[in-house]
């Protein structure tokens, strides 16, 4: 049963993504990306990662799919219902692609990988919390210093100058 | 679903995916659509190696940290984004080459 939740998790994630290439309609490529945040989120969830599941679901869903749905409405006029848009470089595109994902499998499968055994833990944030604020104390405030910049960078950035 | 290689299939799947959504989109967006797909398959390469390397936390934090630069990242590229549509009237990254001669 759980097999069987995986690979339609796995599939429904890997056709939204190409969903979010191939269409042509701008709005439809964002609605695919959201499908396709929520299926990692899945996934996630059979990692045994919970905390990033959620914070996955809070940061990507919540966040940056409304602020690229935003930048969708400030950028294309309202009256252009259908917001179509064509591609370029198409065979150079597919060629690059495929051949660095045939490299990739290549790698994947001819490496010996080396899988330590585990338990699934009860509960993976209190570990996550120490860590940050021990371990990676000092990415941790980098980190916020980074979003006071961003910020304050595109407060200024997206103001209309006068 | 127990194995690491599945995984690792999944996520260089979706980093190829948006690799060619970054090179064959025009629309300014659609690129920034590839790069969130490209940055959520490092970061479930980082929660895989988490799973099956004796569940080493540090992969959950690093991801958290890429979540974190993603957030950045869309909001300072909007932003940019948004200023070249005032600038060109058009967001099509071929077509803002104002700085070609």
């Amino acid at each position: 049963m759980t097999t069987i939740i995986f690979w339609l998790l796995a599939g429904f994630t890997l056709a939204a993504a190409v969903m979010v290439v191939v269409s042509r309609r701008l709005m439809y490529s964002a609605v695919s990306l959201l499908f396709t945040l929520v299926g990692i989120a899945g996934l996630y969830i059979f990692l045994w990662a919970d905390f990033i599941a959620v914070v996955q679901i809070v940061i990507y869903v919540g966040g940056i799919t409304v602020l690229i749905l935003f930048g969708i409405m400030l950028t294309n006029r309202i009256e252009s219902v259908n917001i179509s848009h064509d591609r370029v470089q198409m065979r150079y595109g597919l060629i690059g692609g495929s051949g660095l994902l045939i490299l990739l499998l290549i790698m994947i499968f001819r490496t010996p990988w080396q899988v330590l055994p585990a338990v699934e833990p009860a509960s993976t944030i209190d570990v996550i919390g120490r860590m940050l604020l021990i371990d990676y104390l000092l990415p941790f405030e980098v980190a916020s210093l980074l979003l006071l910049a961003a910020l304050i960078g595109a407060a200024t950035l997206a103001r209309r100058k006068r | 679903m127990d194995h690491l290689q599945t995984y690792l299939v999944i996520a260089s799947l979706l980093f190829v995916i948006g690799l060619v959504g970054v090179i064959t989109r025009r629309n300014a967006i659609a690129v920034l659509m590839g790069v969130e797909l490209i940055l959520n398959a490092a970061n479930l390469n980082f929660v895989a190696f988490a799973r099956f390397g004796g569940i080493n936390l540090s992969g959950h934090v690093f991801s958290v940290f890429v979540m974190i630069m993603a957030a950045a990242e869309a909001a300072v590229a909007l932003a940019i984004i948004i200023n070249i549509y005032h600038l060109f009237h058009t967001v099509n990254v071929d077509e803002a080459d104002e700085l070609k001669q």
